[in-house]
Parts: C-alpha cells; structure tokens; sequence
C-alpha cells in the first residue's frame, strides 16, 4: 500500500443511498477489507446532478463545491465519490473555481448567505473510486490480497460517458504511464485483472447508456442498453461490471425491460467493480450486497464458487 | 456518401441489423467493402444530426476521417454530443482493423461489432434527436418544463 489515499473523505451522493445502495455497502466493505479508512462528508448535500446544472450551472458549481468545503473543514485534501454523476460535479465545480471569476462570485456569495465557509479552488482533490483503489493499493497490492480469483470469470468493463467526459475537467488523466485515459479508459480493467478476470475487448465502454431519456424517452434508453448488453455477450462476457450508479441501474433496469417490451433476453449478469473486487478478497455475496442488485447473479456466482 | 438525403436512420439501423445476421461466408467476401460501407454508415448517421440542426455536413476530416470531423462539427455548441466521441472512434478502429488485414481469423467478428458500435451511435442520434433543443447537458428536459411553465391556464 502506498499511502497516498488510504485515508480520505467519502462523498456518495445520493443515489448511493437509494438505488445505488449496492455500490454504497460493496465500497465501504471493499475498503474494509483492504484497510482504507473512509469518512463519510458530514451533513453533505446533492452535487446539483443534472437536473440544478441543467437550470443554473453555477448553482450547481456551489452546492458541489460546499461538498468539498466541508471536506476540507474536516481535514481532509481528498474526498472520494463513487458515483459518476458526483464526481463528475465536484471535479466540474473546481474547474470552474479555479477558471471562471462568476461562478466563484456566486459560490462565495451564496456560502456567506448559508452562513458557512467559502471553498477555493485547489485545496481538495477529487478522486474516484476506481483511483482510490488503483494508487492506494495499486494492481500488485491487491493481486497479494485474492483469495478467490476471478479466474475464468470474463467481464467487459463498462466506465459510462461521464467517467472521462468532458477531458478538461480531468487535467490528472492522459498523463501517460500509469494515468488513466479519456480515450481508452483501462482503471477498471485493470483492477479486475489483478483479481484474475478475463478482461473482454468491448468497443462500447464510454458508450451512452441512455440514461438521460429513461423518464422522458423510455424505448430510447433499453434499445441503447439493450445494444450494450448485447455487445457484451458477442464479445464473449459473462458479466458487464460498473462503476456508477446511474449506468448500472439503467442497465439492470433496462435488460428487464428489454425481455417486456421487445421480447428480446439476455443473460449477462451485472455487478459493481467493487462488488466483485470484494468476493474477489473473500467476502461473501451478501456482505457486498449482490442481494440488493435486480440483476440476479447467483447461478454465475455459484458456478464460480464466488461470494 | 450524402447518406442524409437518401436514408434514414431506420433504414441505417435496418442495414446495420443485416450485417450483424449476416452469414460469415457472406461477411468474409466482402470485408473490405463492408469495413468501408460501416464507416459511412456512420458519416449518414451525423450527417442527419448536423442536417436536422440546419448544419451543412462538412467534407472536412480529423485524423483522416470524416466521420471524426463530422463527430466534431456536430458536438458544437452541444458539448453533450461528446458523449458519443469515443462511439464514433471505436467504429473507425474497427474498420481500420478489418480494413488493414481482411484475411484475419478475426475479421467477422470485429465486422459484426462494428456493426453494434455503428448501430449504438444510430440509437444515440435517435436520442439526441428526439430531444432535440435541449439544454447544454444530455438528460435536461429544460424543453418539457418550459413546455408546461408556458402552457396557459386549462390548455394543457
């Protein structure tokens, strides 16, 4: 371990306590297990997700950036966010303190009207879960760690559009050895390959999930998933593994739906990177919540004496 | 290609879903040209963004291809567009890969995925079409809420 993010602030956003709550449990557990202590923001509030960015970008730019003035009230220079929504605001809202004088305006100027500390721009760095566990315990760290490999188990690893998008958020990525890339996202990959899957070559890994029409334009959303889980078997996967809420539900949600309205069923199984990571570590299915996944895994996990 | 003007996405789709059924005697004859029927499946594909935004398609290319300079055209001023810039370069590597070696073991199967990435990104325009006007992110619906907010008393 390397030290560097072993102790840091956890931001999970809401959806981690709704139907994300999978990714909740499976993200602390995992981080048990490997021994990173995490802390949860205290009285931390929405990211402003899309529906405040869509109205007042700048209004969202100040409710994620007084997530990170209470990361750094707290002591903390790094707060983590599973979420890829979340992560997403909180690394858009310190572009825009550090690029954009209006937007630092209206956050100092809504702050001192809420009665709390302003945030400047550079004292807490953003990370995602995917970094969390690649530069705190690192592909070696964890492959010492395994005590159910993931052998034979073959996953396409689905990242979502938001993880590396829009690139300027993410000056940290597309630095070359060892950084993670905008273009070909491998983070996930990695990870799980260190944990002993078989890492598929799937050409959809940043690919929309429909996410943003699954109120509004339902039969856009499972065609698009639809589209993603059927990739995914051609390539040979026996799991699709995730690492935002969004995208998994919509994915699970999705392949249901797919099987009621167009009569068209797929058998890839769903899980979160960290749930599998932690079955990966010894821990059982339950502890990192796959019950809580619509997407039932059990047969698949029980031919792989897994969880 | 002017894919625009004479096919629509349902027809691309259509075609697209061909090529994925296709039998591999079928797709290993004409790899080359299928390779290069995919990438301007493509092209038609944002040409009929860029048409319905009243853009004139451009000729221009990024990186050699014109379906990247297309993707470029079409992300201006819709930063949300770009959710689909990595869709557009996996569809020309795909055809590079089949393109560059036809005679590859490989080469029905990068065919057939190339076909789904080529379909993904006609299911995304679709999208991006059906909520055409939207705000600068991809899931507003800025349009339905101003629809009602201006909606008078006892119309809706």
């Amino acid at each position: 371990m390397s030290g560097k993010y072993a102790n840091v602030a956890y931001y999970p956003g809401c959806a981690l306590e709704g139907t994300g709550h999978a990714y909740n449990r499976s993200t602390k557990e995992l981080g048990k297990a490997l021994g990173l202590k995490l802390t949860e923001l205290a009285n931390w509030n929405c990211c402003g997700a899309m529906e405040v960015k869509n109205i007042d970008p700048k209004l969202q730019t100040y409710l994620s950036a007084r997530n990170l003035a209470i990361a750094e009230e707290m002591g903390f220079d790094t707060v983590m966010a599973p979420c890829n929504g979340c992560y997403h605001n909180l690394k858009k809202a310190e572009y825009d303190l550090a690029n954009d004088a209006p937007s630092r305006e209206v956050t100092d100027r809504l702050a001192r009207k809420a009665g709390h500390k302003t945030y400047a721009a550079g004292k807490v760095e953003t990370i995602h879960a995917l970094d969390w566990i690649k530069q705190a315990i690192g592909e070696d760290g964890l492959k010492a760690r395994v005590k159910n490999s993931l052998k034979g188990l073959r996953v396409a690893n689905y990242y979502g559009c938001m993880y590396t998008r829009p690139r300027h958020i993410f000056p940290e990525k597309d630095r070359g050895q060892g950084s993670e890339s905008t273009a070909k996202p491998h983070f996930m990959d990695d990870l799980l390959a260190a944990a002993g899957a078989e890492n598929v070559e799937y050409p959809l890994k940043t690919a929309c999930c429909g996410g943003a029409h699954t109120l509004s334009d339902s039969d856009t959303s499972t065609k698009l998933v639809l589209n993603l889980l059927t990739t995914a078997e051609a390539c040979g996967a026996d799991v699709i593994a995730t690492e935002c809420p969004t995208c998994h539900t919509g994915l699970e949600m999705h392949q249901v739906r797919a099987e009621k309205v167009f009569g068209r069923k797929t058998s890839v199984k769903i899980l979160y990177f960290t749930q599998l990571l932690g079955m990966a570590l010894g821990l059982s299915a339950r502890k990192v919540g796959v019950h809580e996944n619509l997407s039932d895994a059990s047969d698949l996990l029980r031919a792989r004496r897994l969880g | 290609m002017t894919g625009a003007s004479v096919r629509s996405l349902d027809d691309i789709a259509a075609r697209l879903d061909a090529m994925m059924v296709a039998p591999d005697d079928v797709l290993v004859a004409g790899s080359s040209a299928l390779a290069d029927e995919l990438l301007a499946l493509g092209e038609a594909i944002l040409e009929i963004w860029l048409a319905a935004r009243g853009t004139t398609p451009t000729m221009r290319t990024v990186e050699g291809f014109r379906l990247l300079g297309l993707h470029r055209a079409g992300a201006k001023g819709d930063p949300s567009f770009n959710a689909c810039r990595e869709t557009c370069r996996e569809l020309v590597y795909h055809r590079n890969l089949v393109r560059l070696d036809p005679a590859n073991a490989d080469t029905v199967r990068r065919l057939r995925l190339g076909a789904m990435v080529a379909k993904h990104l006609s299911l995304f325009v679709g999208g991006k079409l059906e909520t055409a006007g939207l705000g600068e992110f991809c899931c507003s619906s800025r349009p339905l809420r101003q629809h009602e907010t201006h909606a008078q008393p006892g119309t809706a």
